[in-house]
């Protein structure tokens, strides 16, 4: 059965893309819930394959596969191969898992869209680049999967594209995303220079001899460049806020729990290499520490309910880098499941609350919704509890390893755990003051607003993923590490960071992280609870900081200036004084000659016959005399 | 008899030819001294055949050959000439000059 379902592990990446083919051809014809029922089906079925697949490595004597499909440039190792090992299963099993639940959820969100059927489309195509991305077996394929999920990512965040801000934003993703893929070409082609292969058979166990610490720091920067793209990490992170504008499943699938997390996945990926660049993993880990600061002080300022996600997912992503920066790599990817888990649900959460506010997204004029959609309003709060690290809920035994490695690790990496303890607090600050804002307090809505509680098809993945949020953390805990061992045989090679050993260290550290978060909780419950112009009037007590904030310190004003005007100075350069006079110049100057000699050539061609005749007769009496002058 | 007379002979011939080429406009005549021309090679290929005498009779053998082209390129280029004549009411040369630029 096991066996079988390794050998049958293609079917994982075909059935979402089949589901996409088909519904590309048939989908805006079958009626509207099917081709949602359709895309959800292909996709829980590559869940249940998935799972079985990963049977063994539950059972802990699976053995890493790699599974060749077909042999395409074998000579540097670009092969369709898969690698089936246990971090790859999990990535699968979490693409597959969390995105079943949001196709579920998108039925219900997407109902009465005239492009309903083309959503689905893109939703499974999206699920098959990114599972091209994770169980890919060497760096060819991986970069394949990468282009494709940014490809999915920039269509579904234009899939309203009529709307000149969901285009423009759509626009703004992809062009930062290649900045950070520019980063990933050179970092392939220092890796091929290296090792000759892109194989990751070739590369992870020769890392060592082959790479010296130079060419490893320039791959592991590179990657990071990469990484930072996709991951929306400092200082390519502008795009995930921008990219709200898509549909709201489409930014708990994309940019929340999976395609963003690429980057982390790379980078644990790539442990090998990273082992061996100490620069590189001190980076990494700063980028990161900066990255969840940054955007944790933005989100606490933001008034949009999508918004503060967005903004929040970076800071989360930040918490990932640094866990993976300090090698950490098992409390980095824990982290990306349970975020997977809590943001998909904070997102659906939001996506619910929108719906029923008929498409309002002003954190301003909600308030008091619990009592209207009680089953939305209780997830929320679940996922709020987690991500803010109360225990027993799953954010809190993730960040708790991730503080505690830096913790462990300790000299610059005891700075970051400052850092992600004052991010910590922030976001328990900013998400409460989120739940509070939407579901405490007195109704600010409209009169014509009539919220409602959303259909089943809709809350009862938010129950799914809430009850996820509840338990995902328990696979690994100080009491039983089973993520740690089920992880292990992918990190054996490299060292690995842990969180401080003994049970007075781990309350310790947990007792601080608790804290930490509760202080933000109590901090926003209390100034929160109270009417709206008590707590205005406590946001503006805080500026200038906070117009910064809800500002976001004005980057894209920033970017704007430096980076857009002035490239498109240079584009308007290159297309007015450089392509117009040189380029098509000189294709319309072989033109222009050719017309020239045709014009003074052409009197030769008389028309008279004997014209002809004469000249013919001329040139065979030159050639004579040339022949009898020459004598040849 | 050496070769040198009927040589002779081809070239005032051929030039006879290339003069009613060049001077006639009447499209008849100007075939006429196409097949002039053709007459004079063939006169200078049948004279150098009889004095190199090769065993393949290779003078000979082309003669034939010009011969039968020559009736075949007679048989089109009339057709032409008529055709024209029926279109325009003329055979004149000169008239001819609807090809050029």
């Amino acid at each position: 059965m096991t066996d079988l379902a390794i050998d049958l592990l293609w079917l994982v990446i075909l059935l979402p893309l089949a589901g996409a083919l088909f519904l590309h051809f048939v989908g805006q014809r079958l009626p509207e819930p099917m081709a949602g029922l359709l895309a959800s089906a292909a996709i829980g079925l590559s869940f249940l394959v998935g799972l079985v697949g990963a049977f063994p490595f539950f059972q802990g004597d699976g053995e890493a596969t790699t599974i060749l499909l077909w042999s395409w440039m074998p000579a540097i190792g670009a092969n369709l191969e898969l690698l089936w090992d246990p971090l790859s299963a999990l990535m699968t099993l979490i693409v597959t898992g969390v995105g079943f639940l949001i196709h579920v959820f998108a039925i219900g969100y997407m109902h009465g869209d005239e492009r309903f059927g083309r959503f689905f489309v893109n939703l499974n195509l999206f699920a098959a680049s990114m599972l091209t991305l994770v169980l890919a077996g060497n760096y060819a394929m991986l970069f394949l999967g990468w282009e494709l999920v940014g490809l999915c990512s920039y269509l579904l965040i234009g899939f309203w594209f009529t709307r000149d801000s969901a285009a423009g934003a759509a626009k703004k993703a992809f062009v930062v995303n290649r900045i950070g893929d520019f980063g990933m070409m050179v970092a392939l082609m220092l890796v091929f220079a290296a090792f000759g292969t892109l194989s990751y058979a070739g590369i992870f166990d020769r890392a060592g001899e082959v790479l010296t610490t130079g060419v490893a720091t320039a791959i592991g920067l590179l990657f990071l460049l990469a990484a930072a793209g996709k991951s929306a990490q400092i200082p390519l992170y502008v795009w995930l806020p921008d990219a709200m504008e898509g549909p709201t499943p489409v930014s708990a699938l994309i940019h929340a729990a999976t395609m963003v997390t690429a980057g982390v996945y790379l980078v644990a990926r790539s442990a090998a290499i990273f082992e061996l660049s100490p620069t590189a993993q001190v980076t990494v880990a700063t980028i990161g520490a900066a990255t969840a600061l940054w955007a944790a002080s933005i989100a606490i300022a933001q008034y949009d309910i999508k918004k503060v996600l967005a903004y929040s997912t970076i800071s989360q992503l930040g918490y990932m880098f640094m866990a993976v920066g300090a090698t950490a790599y098992v409390a980095g990817i824990f982290h990306l499941m349970t975020h997977a888990f809590f943001k998909a649900l904070l997102f659906l959460g939001a996506g619910s609350v929108i719906h029923a506010m008929s498409d309002e997204q002003d954190m301003r004029k909600m308030g008091g919704l619990l009592s209207k959609m009680p089953v939305t309003g209780v997830t929320m709060g679940i996922a709020t509890l987690a991500i803010a690290g109360v225990p027993p809920l799953a954010g809190f035994w993730s960040k708790d390893e991730i503080l505690g490695s830096l913790f462990a690790r300790g000299g610059w990496y005891g700075v970051l755990w400052v850092v992600g303890l004052l991010t910590a607090a922030m976001t328990a600050f900013y998400m409460t003051r989120q739940w509070v804002m939407v579901f405490w307090g007195e109704p600010r809505w409209s009169e014509d607003a009539h919220p409602h509680e959303s259909p089943g098809m809709m809350t009862l993945p938010l129950i799914a993923l809430a009850a996820l949020t509840v338990v995902g953390g328990f696979v690994n805990t100080p009491f039983r590490f089973t993520l740690e061992h089920f992880l292990e045989p992918v990190f054996e090679g490299v060292s690995m960071q842990h969180p401080p050993e003994g049970w007075g260290m781990f309350a310790l550290m947990a007792g601080i992280s608790v804290f930490a978060g509760l202080v933000g909780l109590a901090a926003a419950g209390l100034a929160y609870r109270r009417p709206m112009e008590d707590w205005a009037e406590f946001e503006q007590g805080l500026q200038p900081v906070w117009g910064w904030w809800e500002q976001a310190y004005r980057v894209d004003d920033f970017y704007n200036v430096t980076v857009v005007q002035p490239g498109k100075k240079a584009a308007e350069a290159a297309a007015f004084s450089v392509d117009l006079p040189v380029i098509d110049g000189a294709v319309n100057g072989v033109g222009r000659l050719a017309r020239g000699i045709g014009e003074r050539v052409r009197v030769l061609q008389t028309g008279q016959v004997r014209n002809y005749a004469a000249l013919l007769f001329a040139g065979a009496i030159a050639l004579v005399v040339w022949l009898a002058v020459t004598g040849a | 008899m050496t070769v040198i007379q009927f040589v002779i002979l081809g070239a005032a011939l051929f030039s006879f030819g290339v003069y009613g080429l060049l001077v006639r406009r009447n499209l008849v005549l100007v075939l006429l001294s196409v097949e002039l021309m053709l007459a004079a090679v063939n006169i200078n290929l049948v004279a150098f055949e009889s004095m190199l005498a090769t065993s393949e009779l290779l003078g000979q053998v082309f003669t034939v050959f010009v011969i039968t082209v020559a009736a075949a390129e007679v048989g089109i280029g009339l057709a032409i000439i008529l055709m024209i004549f029926r279109n325009r009411q003329s055979a004149n040369a000169d008239e001819l000059t609807l090809m050029r630029w």
